[in-house]
């Protein structure tokens, strides 16, 4: 499902899919005709409790296994995967927030799990987003932002934002942390690329966030 | 094999002679990933460690550290999200200079770091010229984000044991798992024999 210019979701049936936490990854591997294969770890965005796993990827322009997906890859296409992976960057209503989930660019997909699960859960945790991306056509899963349920969302745009904008227009800075985060205590989840990650969780440390209450995870360049 | 239907190789394939792990792919790029935030270290402050079951226990101040001497060694280094780096050239000390005259009770050793990280390692993993303390990277002083002021370098292994902001090196009798190897990563992780997950 086309998300945005440059990113899809899509949505993986996995015989035997063990189930996830919201914030969990999965690797895939691609396999070509000639038997050559790309492998890929990529952040799972749906709920635990929508069931199978879905993805959410962003094309990058000179990636090997990103474009295939957002553009060639069909429904009953196949790829194979192993997950979910990862123990740390994952949050469960049970532990509670206050809860401040900071998002770069496709870092929101995770970040997305998190929040699918929180309305699953019936959980009324005190949960802020701040979301930053390009171009209002960039953000992702644009609709469903404005649908939830309890959950304060601030959105920036660095490039281009929409006619008749007042929120923010600018890079996360420190200034901006400072009116939206939520006061030291809160859990906090960053993702996106390293230097937004970088920038933001040594703004949050410099604004009293203590650092093992920031839960880091970075995109490299190079994803593919 | 099953196949992926239309999907092709579209990056160079690697120079001839090259060989990568199972399931790795070049970057020119130096990818980070980290857990949580940089820590910051000053140098004034930075102490590197050798404690636990080793007699007698050593700390270095940067001052003292940087007095030891270094090697500069050239090799390939390979993450679990994938990816794998040929030929960067580091500047460290190797961790067999470390041990230089300490006597090791234990078999294993936690690195522990600013930050709190954790990993763990068998002294087999670290020593014979496997593994360095790096402080520099290309020639010049270890980003912060890469591990500065100074990392372990563990190149044989997957890089979540080559532990950034290293502040000791905790000898132990018993293997203790480490950060990531207690949230599902492999033990040992070495790349050539995929251990990615335990």
């Amino acid at each position: 499902m086309r998300e945005t210019p440059s990113a899809a979701t899509l949505v993986l049936g996995v015989e035997g899919w063990p189930g996830h936490r919201a914030g969990q990854h999965m690797d895939l591997r691609l396999t070509a005709e000639d038997g050559y294969q790309a492998q890929r770890s990529y952040s799972i965005s749906s709920a635990p409790e929508d069931g199978g796993p879905a993805i959410t990827v962003e094309r990058l322009e000179d990636g090997e296994v990103s474009p295939y997906l957002v553009d060639d890859a069909q429904a009953g296409d196949f790829v194979e995967v192993r997950g979910p992976v990862g123990g740390w960057f994952v949050w469960d209503a049970s532990q509670g927030g206050p809860l401040f989930l900071v998002a770069g660019g496709s870092g929101l997909a995770p970040l997305m799990a998190m929040l699918r699960h929180r309305a699953h859960a019936g959980s009324d945790v005190e949960t802020t987003l701040l979301v930053s991306a390009r171009r209002p056509e960039d953000l992702l899963y644009a609709s469903e932002l404005n649908a939830l349920d309890g959950v304060r969302v601030e959105r920036t745009f660095t490039r281009a934002a929409p006619e008749g904008w007042t929120g923010y227009a600018r890079r996360v800075d420190r200034d901006m942390l400072a009116e939206v985060a939520p006061a030291p205590g809160a859990r906090v989840y960053v993702c996106g690329p390293t230097g937004f990650v970088e920038g933001v969780a040594e703004n949050l440390v410099a604004l009293g966030h203590d650092p093992s209450r920031i839960r880091t995870e970075r995109f490299g360049a190079t994803g593919g | 094999m099953p196949i992926s239907r239309g999907f092709r190789r579209r990056h160079a394939e690697p120079p001839a002679g090259t060989a990568l792990p199972p399931g790795q792919y070049l970057t020119r790029d130096f990818p980070v990933l980290s857990a949580g935030p940089t820590p910051d270290v000053p140098l004034d402050r930075w102490q590197l460690s050798l404690t636990g079951a080793v007699d007698p226990e050593r700390h270095w101040d940067w001052e003292a550290f940087r007095a030891l001497p270094s090697e500069t060694f050239t090799v390939d280094i390979h993450c679990v999200t994938s990816w794998s780096k040929l030929g960067t050239t580091w500047e460290g000390v190797s961790v067999d200079t470390l041990l230089d005259g300490a006597e090791p009770l234990g078999g294993y050793l936690v690195a522990d770091c600013y930050g709190d990280y954790t990993t763990n390692l068998s002294l087999e993993d670290v020593t014979d010229g496997k593994a360095w303390v790096a402080f520099a990277y290309d020639g010049e002083p270890l980003e912060p984000e890469h591990g500065g002021p100074a990392r372990l370098l563990v190149p044989h292994l997957y890089l979540w044991k080559s532990a950034k902001w290293l502040r000791s090196i905790v000898i132990t009798e018993e293997n203790e798992p480490g950060f990531w190897e207690t949230l599902g990563y492999h033990d040992h992780g070495d790349p050539w024999l995929e251990q990615r997950y335990g």
